[in-house]
């Protein structure tokens, strides 16, 4: 700080407590209204004392909610979409930066293309493609008439139908949510930033193209990847589109989308004590691993080339 | 920038960029050429028949009321989501620039609602905003003596999911803020202080222009999530009503792909909102391009 103004700095304080108090009201009211009962949250104005219902509400929340299936498939669909998109994305990345090859200009254009565009703006093509992932050579197929080829080779009527669907199932949670650029384009940033004479050194070693990989890119990205974890899971944890449209059968539900279910409509009883105690355990996970890895992703958010 | 040191193989480069190619292919390309044929065809709902009808779909969707009324919901929504989150986003982080002592508590109780998921914070709000039982909600009863119902009132629906929406991203915007503040010379606010200038001059005249890239980045991010991922805030909330009031655009494509069924029109819903985003991109990488040049 620059002047020493006792007014101003205590202003400062003040003000900063203020801003994270509003910040982080409606989380302090809401833990508070998931320890009341009925009878007090549905209280106008609700007792801001905390009650002592709060394991109960976790309770019914648990089961009224069925969060222990859903908690695990949105662990595995986070889990899927943080492994995936960084393993793809890595040798993706390396590729593209330490191989010349007659493609890699095309390869390069091609994936980042698609940097930015989220599954909100293509949901029904890629919906459709989800439902059957076959679909485009049945198109190929259907073109060719090779129905017609089949049933003259096989002397009588056949219709062939090319059918693999990933609805209600994790790859289908997890492959189109996968298939973005970003963190190809976050490791290609970095790796060009790697010094060349690593690579030299390692080649004139001897070492081979995997080994480079994985005794020296691999050891220097560490940091990238720990950033990288931190904000796809959180990202995948959240998503909410994707999971609503693809999947239909209640075991497949993820918690953040199960947690509709819990919210009180407008001729039930306000059972809100309960839909906020379910809410709380549903963004505990990701809050968590913000809180626990603030070091990497701070710096992985705002900072990725380093 | 490209590296000059190269390892030579003939299949492993294609080997290692295969899985890329193909999750990107099989749920990238496929699908938006799919949209793209779409868009120009008239199907029926169960997909059976379809026919070329050129640009009809989109002739169609611009000359619908409702979907011109969506894009002014969608432009008045982002505004205000980037403007409100935006200004308490800088003021906070203002505010714990000059707290040297208490930075990294406060960034620690700041930055946890990065992870709250959209949908999460339209639950948290529709119960403060409950027009029976919610505190915020009582609050603007009693004390600005409004009339209070986003159930039945557009205004108040669309004002409930904009609160929803800039809660969640403030504290996206304070870590960017503070780390750009942070990465501001100390020496150069002591020159201006020497100078005489005092602390509001200060921020205006030497901290807000070197944040300007911060400022633009933030402000395009802002944009991308209030169109896109607040998908969640409005479902959990309002499901677009009432009478479409909070019905932006990414809900209208699913409103009217998944359960109105209109493949032609949604599919070229989906094509405006592609372009735009394009157009967004394009910009964006045009003025980081810039920042570079004067960084160096």
């Amino acid at each position: 700080m620059v002047e020493k103004t006792p007014i101003l700095d205590t202003l400062t304080y003040i003000l900063l407590m203020l801003g994270i108090v509003v910040v982080g009201f409606p989380i302090i009211y809401s833990i508070i209204a998931a320890t009341l009962p009925i009878e007090a949250v549905s209280k106008v104005p609700m007792p801001l004392i905390p009650g002592d219902q709060f394991w109960v509400n976790i309770q019914t929340a648990w089961e009224k909610g069925n969060l222990g299936t859903n908690l695990v498939n949105s662990f595995i669909m986070a889990a899927g979409i943080t492994f995936g998109k960084i393993v793809v994305s890595m040798l993706g990345a390396f590729s593209i930066v330490y191989f010349d090859y007659r493609l890699r200009t095309v390869a390069f254009i091609t994936v980042f293309c698609t940097l930015m565009l989220p599954v909100e703006v293509r949901i029904l093509p890629t919906y459709e493609m989800a439902a059957n992932l076959l679909g485009p050579l049945q198109s190929i197929w259907d073109l060719l008439h090779l129905n017609g080829l089949v049933s003259w080779f096989a002397g009588h009527e056949i219709e062939v139908t090319l059918e693999w669907g990933l609805l209600d199932s994790y790859p289908g949670l997890i492959l189109p949510l996968v298939a973005s650029a970003t963190c190809t384009f976050l490791f290609r940033q970095f790796f060009l930033t790697i010094p060349e004479e690593l690579c030299e050194a390692a080649k004139m070693d001897g070492a081979s193209p995997m080994v480079f990989f994985r005794k020296i890119l691999f050891p220097l990205s560490k940091t990238n990847i720990a950033a990288l974890i931190v904000i796809e899971f959180v990202y995948g944890w959240n998503q909410y589109l994707w999971p609503l449209l693809i999947t239909t059968n209640p075991k497949m539900l993820t918690a953040v989308i199960g947690l509709q279910n819990l919210i009180p409509a407008a001729d039930d009883l306000p059972y809100w004590n309960v839909a906020l105690a379910g809410t709380l355990i549903v963004m505990l996970p990701p809050v968590l691993v913000v809180l626990l890895m603030q070091r990497w992703f701070v710096k992985g958010l705002v900072d990725p080339e380093k | 920038m490209i590296k000059r040191s190269f390892f030579t193989s003939k299949l492993l480069p294609y080997f290692l960029i295969l899985p890329q190619f193909l999750v990107t292919a099989t749920f990238f390309y496929w699908p938006a050429l799919q949209g793209l044929v779409q868009s120009v065809m008239r199907s029926d709902p169960f997909g059976q028949h379809s026919t070329f009808i050129w640009l009809d779909n989109f002739i169609a969707l611009f000359t619908d009321p409702l979907y011109l009324k969506s894009i002014g919901t969608t432009l008045f929504f982002s505004a205000s989501v980037a403007a409100v989150s935006i200004s308490i986003g800088l003021f906070i982080a203002t505010m714990a620039n000059r707290a040297l002592k208490a930075r990294a508590l406060v960034r620690t109780m700041l930055v946890w609602p990065y992870a709250v998921a959209p949908a999460i914070s339209g639950i948290l709000w529709l119960f403060l905003l409950h027009p029976s039982y919610g505190v915020v909600a009582i609050a603007i009863k009693r004390w600005l003596g409004l009339d209070w119902n986003p159930v039945l009132d557009g205004k108040d629906a669309l004002f409930m999911v904009i609160m929803a929406s800039s809660w969640k991203q403030i504290s996206y915007n304070f870590v960017f803020f503070i780390a750009g503040m942070q990465a501001i010379p100390g020496s150069l606010i002591e020159a201006a202080a020497m100078d005489g200038a005092s602390p509001f001059r200060r921020f205006w005249k030497i901290t807000l222009p070197l944040l300007s890239p911060t400022l633009f980045f933030v402000t395009v991010m802002n944009i991308i999530y209030s169109f896109f991922e607040t998908f969640g805030v409005i479902h959990m909330m309002t499901q677009g009503g009432p009478g479409g009031a909070t019905n932006i655009l990414v809900y209208k494509v699913y409103q009217d792909g998944f359960i109105g069924l209109d493949l032609g029109s949604s599919a070229a819903q989906s094509i405006v909102l592609m372009t735009l985003i394009i157009v967004i991109t394009v910009l964006q990488f045009k003025y980081v391009e810039r920042k570079v040049q004067y960084a160096g």
